[in-house]
């Protein structure tokens, strides 16, 4: 299958003018409309040109592998439903970018709405266009994250922010069932690929789990199209700036469902579950969402439940099951986009000229707006479906499918007749509800009396009623001469929904539909008349009737609904973790500590059943005790033991600490650890130095362990014997772990880095190979997690603003001891000579990076006590951390480049003049990374801790005022 | 040898725990110290003890296993900024609060939402 390039361009053309956009915006203010509506343009050019071809029948695709494992590619397969759904985005919102240009207001952040405006719309061309379901669903949820973006657009807006919330959970929650569903498909077809699917209807069908399939891909279908009882997010949305919700919320966002509908089509509607599922729920949405439409005061609120109600009626129509009901489905969906999409431009321009949409409010504007008016009227007339306008043919067809079903008659007797007066009857019911809610629109806001006030409200700008005004003209000529206009669009896209994969589209069974204004007096014509005059009706009852709904319809609103079951989630998880305990430290830590030990103690019982593979364990210690290890061992146990007694006894606690921590250095030496030795003295004195820099500055417990008095009481910490009980079983169970682990055999993969350390990395240093070459995404993530540490403190520890004017009065503290000021001169360039030299010999014996970063703090940190912090330090802790990260990306991304794998290491050997063979490795740029992050973080830590420090008496005594 | 290593870790994590658990914010950091000394220990018995014999490519197979070396070490390293992270927390904990109770700074403003 040749691949046509022109697809990846058709994607990238919105991401381009995304790109562009904010740029533009910056240069002047209409400069990101202009982008978009370029970019949109030249991507509404190319499909176009695209048409002629698809629609003879031609289906150009483009595979590019991505994640074969996983049967993931960037399949994009460009047929006659896809080519019409990307016509729409792309005309759509094409007329939005230009409207938009004049509805927001100057001061509003452009480049990014127009940004996010137009990677919606590739992300939505990536819907239809793809031909992988995993593909598909990347796509789907990308549309659902750009809308939460979009409606939350203007982030001051409590309104926005919530709907955006409830946008974001239900849609995502529908996208992971999607995902779900296409997962299992994918299963059971055994590829991801849309063509493969295709071909595979009746193997879906056959296998016993079509059922659950179905059920959640339609899950999905149902939150992204807002179906009964699925749709409350859709009026939440409405909180979006108007654009928003003309192009995602009428035309393209809520249609992807009903395009996946049409998509799977093929393959799932002969099943037996299909219309009592899909068609139920969309006859149930399309009656609800006109009923509740028509009681709406928000002109926005209105349109989003007729919307609701119109995507039911799409939805109803594709569950039929009939080809010739999915393809009444398909020309509806082209209308409504085309009619609500304007609708919404007109609410906007009405909210915009008057300042509300509430319709108790406005009143009479047509003789202030004759021109927008005009156009909205038109607009609503198709909504309502009035005879010469769009919205009638597509409605038409509708009565006209609910009479007599295919579904009816295959029905038991009693089912048939319940269905064949339930479809219609529901139909006329829905039918005439949206008449009277159209009706409504037009009649409360443009006539109704004498517009309120004096009539300020002016025609908006020429440039806002275009893009109105040129969907009104393509209602009014479908709705005129649908054959010559939409007809051969609405064939090639029932081809693309109808083929079979690899057919030729003459073979295709299109039914025979003929769209015509006038089709004689057939059966639907009177349905619509009914529909029509009893909607009349409706709307001059509509003040009795507005009592009666007040008084007796459920006042539930979906998204209070919505509220409610979130905050009882909340309020259960809150008293579930009330039981826990109050949320303090001790507490938490003591559950924690817990969990740790009972799952060891599963762990032991669970592994002790299993002994297969496993040697013997050997109780008798194999390395005899040597006096040295006694001593180091007992000076260990006295520290541990005088820390654990005395925690109080704080300057005694941390040079024990400092024995113990030489201690465990020794350990590591003896035991064959240079690398972890060297390490662990360095940390040894930094750590120190660190307990003793904050030793001063912290307030010392109250005698007797009291609190101090004037705060509330604290929680319940963990009484003496529990805490004795965890550390009794957490240090049994540890040493009992370190003993079986010391005397038991086993085979390790020490000999796999031992072996491969000198030709794969060329080292000598084992330890330093792993840290910086076969494990250096590990190292690269915890030097990361490092620099947060000391970001974290350097923002935590940030001086605070009020207490800055002080500086001036502050006594200057009394400078170090000389002897400690020449000592630190003389440390300094010693310290940096020896951290460069552990740095570059790193790779072949102790040393390494982490180690070299560790001096030089310390160097530094030394500086810093002898001589204070200067008032602007050098070198700053900040960049060293960021140039450390820099370089060690660079090093871990610089090999693709070369066409090798990230983190690749590179070597060069060569003679240098007077130095002789050298070995060079980009492992070093790598290290030197991670030696600028080490030092740079601890830096940032002392600068922090010792300005406290420094003003330590003046410290104390704002912890005693407070 | 190795039990004695084995007690010495036993010992470390059991009075890291016990001051882990106290409500006092230097002792905790103390707890979390000694903790970390005892997992560090307990990661390297991971790999066994072998004397004189470090993972240097010209010691050949019967050097110590490089693998837990490499983890201890990054973890050293990581448990100097988790301590530096715990100090300069309770430092601003104890500016607030003006106690050196983990417990008094939490609830001064700790749920917001209503």
């Amino acid at each position: 299958m040749s691949q046509s390039p022109q697809l990846l361009l058709l994607l990238l053309l919105p991401l381009l003018g995304a790109g562009l956009a904010p740029l533009a915006a910056r240069r002047y203010t209409r400069g990101a409309a202009l982008a978009a509506s370029l970019a949109t343009g030249a991507a509404l050019l190319l499909a176009l040109g695209m048409l002629p071809a698809v629609a003879g029948g031609a289906v150009p695709s483009l595979t590019l592998p991505w994640i074969p494992a996983l049967g993931l590619a960037l399949t994009l397969r460009l047929d006659g439903l896809a080519l019409t759904f990307a016509l729409l985005v792309l005309a759509i919102g094409l007329l939005v970018s230009v409207y938009a240009r004049y509805y927001l207001p100057a001061d509003a952040p452009r480049g990014r709405f127009h940004a996010l405006m137009l990677i919606f719309q590739a992300a939505m061309l990536g819907l239809v266009l793809a031909g992988n379901l995993l593909w598909l669903v990347l796509c789907w949820e990308l549309t659902s994250l750009l809308s939460f973006l979009l409606i939350a657009f203007d982030p001051a807006s409590r309104a926005a922010r919530r709907g955006a919330g409830i946008a974001l959970l239900m849609t995502a929650a529908g996208g992971i069932a999607l995902l779900a569903g296409l997962l299992l498909l994918g299963q059971v077809v055994g590829s991801y690929d849309l063509d493969a699917v295709l071909a595979a209807g009746e193997t879906i069908r056959a296998h016993p789990l079509h059922g659950p399939i179905l059920v959640l891909i339609l899950l999905g279908v149902f939150t992204k199209s807002a179906q009964f009882p699925l749709h409350a997010w859709l009026p939440a949305a409405m909180a979006a700036p108007t654009p928003v919700s003309a192009y995602l919320h009428s035309a393209t966002l809520v249609k992807a469902g009903v395009f996946l509908l049409a998509r799977l089509w093929p393959v799932f509607s002969p099943a037996e579950l299909w219309f009592p599922l899909v068609g139920g729920v969309g006859l149930v949405t399309f009656v609800f969402g006109a009923y509740v439409a028509l009681f709406k005061h928000d002109l926005k609120g209105l349109l989003a439940y007729s919307t609701i109600s119109h995507l039911g009626l799409m939805v109803f129509l594709l569950g039929l099951g009939t080809p010739l009901a999915a393809v009444a489905g398909l020309f509806h969906a082209l209308n409504h986009a085309v009619f609500k999409a304007s609708l919404f431009m007109a609410a906007g321009i009405i909210d915009h000229e008057t300042g509300t949409r509430d319709m108790r409010r406005l009143r009479g504007l047509f003789t202030c707006l004759p021109i927008t008016a005009t156009l909205a009227l038109v607009a609503a007339g198709a909504m309502a479906g009035v005879p010469l306008l769009n919205g009638f043919l597509s409605k038409e067809m509708f009565f006209a499918e609910t009479l007599d079903p295919p579904v009816a008659a295959a029905a038991p007797d009693a089912l048939k007749a319940l269905l064949n007066t339930l479809l219609p009857g529901a139909a006329v019911l829905g039918g005439l509800l949206s008449v009277a809610y159209s009706l409504r629109f037009g009649h409360d806001v443009f006539f109704n009396g004498p517009p309120t006030g004096q009539c300020p409200p002016r025609e908006p700008s020429w440039w806002m009623r275009l893009p109105v005004a040129a969907l009104v003209a393509v209602c009014v000529l479908v709705g005129v001469l649908p054959q010559q206009t939409v007809a051969p669009l609405l064939t090639t896209a029932s081809t693309g929904m109808l083929r079979a994969p690899g057919a030729a589209a003459a073979a295709v069974p299109l039914p025979e539909f003929h769209l015509a204004l006038w089709q004689g007096l057939t059966p639907a014509v009177w349905m619509s008349a009914a529909a029509l005059a009893l909607g009349m009706l409706v709307y001059a009852l509509r003040r009795p009737l507005f009592r009666w709904h007040r008084m007796y319809f459920p006042r539930l609103r979906a998204a209070r609904l919505y509220h409610r079951s979130g905050e009882a989630l909340v309020a259960h998880a809150r008293a579930l973790l009330a039981r826990l305990g109050p949320a303090t430290l001790p507490v938490s830590a003591a559950w924690l500590f817990a969990a740790a030990v009972a799952a060891g103690a599963a762990g032991w019982w669970i592994g002790a059943a299993d002994t297969t593979g496993r040697g013997a364990t050997d109780w008798r210690s194999v390395l005899p005790v040597d006096v040295p290890s006694l001593a180091a061992a007992l000076v260990l146990a006295s520290g541990v033991l005088a820390i654990a007694r005395h925690p109080d006894r704080r300057l005694a606690a941390v040079l024990w600490t400092g024995a113990v921590g030489l201690v465990v250095s020794l350990t590591f030496a003896h035991f064959s650890a240079p690398d972890l030795a060297l390490t662990q003295i360095a940390v040894e004195v930094i750590t120190t130095l660190l307990l003793l820099v904050v030793l001063v500055q912290l307030p010392t417990a109250p005698a007797g362990g009291r609190m101090a008095p004037g705060r509330s009481a604290p929680g319940a910490a963990p009484d003496q014997r529990l805490r004795l009980a965890l550390a009794g079983a957490a240090g049994v169970g540890s040493a009992a772990l370190a003993a079986v682990a010391l005397l038991r055999p086993e085979a390790t993969i020490a000999e796999w880095f031992l072996e491969h350390a000198a030709p794969a990395a060329h080292a000598a240093n084992v330890v330093n190979a792993i840290l910086v070459d076969f494990r250096a995404l590990d190292t690269l993530g915890e030097i990361t997690v490092l620099a947060m540490a000391g970001l974290g403190v350097h923002l935590l520890l940030a001086p605070q603003a009020e207490s800055e004017p002080d500086t001036s009065t502050a006594t200057e503290p009394p400078p170090a001891p000389l002897l400690l000021r020449v000592l630190a001169l003389l440390v300094l360039p010693a310290a940096l000579l020896l951290a460069a030299h552990l740095l570059l010999r790193g790779h072949a014996a102790p040393g390494g990076g982490f180690v070299a970063g560790l001096v030089i703090a310390t160097a530094l940190v030394l500086d810093q006590l002898a001589w204070g912090v200067p008032e602007r330090p050098r070198p700053r802790a900040l960049s060293l951390i960021g140039a450390g990260l820099v370089l060690a990306w660079l090093a871990a991304l610089g090999p693709l480049l070369l066409g090798e794998d990230v983190l690749t290491s590179l070597h060069w050997d060569g003679r240098v003049p007077l130095l002789g063979a050298v070995g060079l490795s980009s492992t070093l740029v790598f290290d030197t990374g991670v030696l600028l992050v080490v030092a740079g973080s601890l830096l940032a830590v002392f600068r922090r801790l010792g300005a406290q420090s420094a003003a330590a008496p003046g410290a104390s005594r704002t912890v005693g005022r407070r | 040898m190795e039990w004695l290593l084995a007690a010495a870790i036993g010992l470390l994590v059991g009075s890291g725990v016990y001051l882990l658990l106290s409500t006092q914010s230097f002792t905790v950091v103390l707890g979390f110290l000694l903790l970390s000394y005892g997992v560090n220990l307990l990661v390297l018995a991971g790999g066994r003890l072998v004397v004189r014999e470090p993972p240097l490519a010209s010691t050949g197979p019967a050097a110590a296993d490089p693998l837990p070396q490499a983890l201890v070490l990054t973890a050293i390293v990581i448990g100097l900024g988790m301590t530096a992270f715990a100090l300069a927390l309770a430092l601003w904990a104890a500016r607030r609060s003006g106690s050196g109770d983990v417990r008094a700074a939490a609830g001064d403003d700790g749920d917001d939402d209503p």
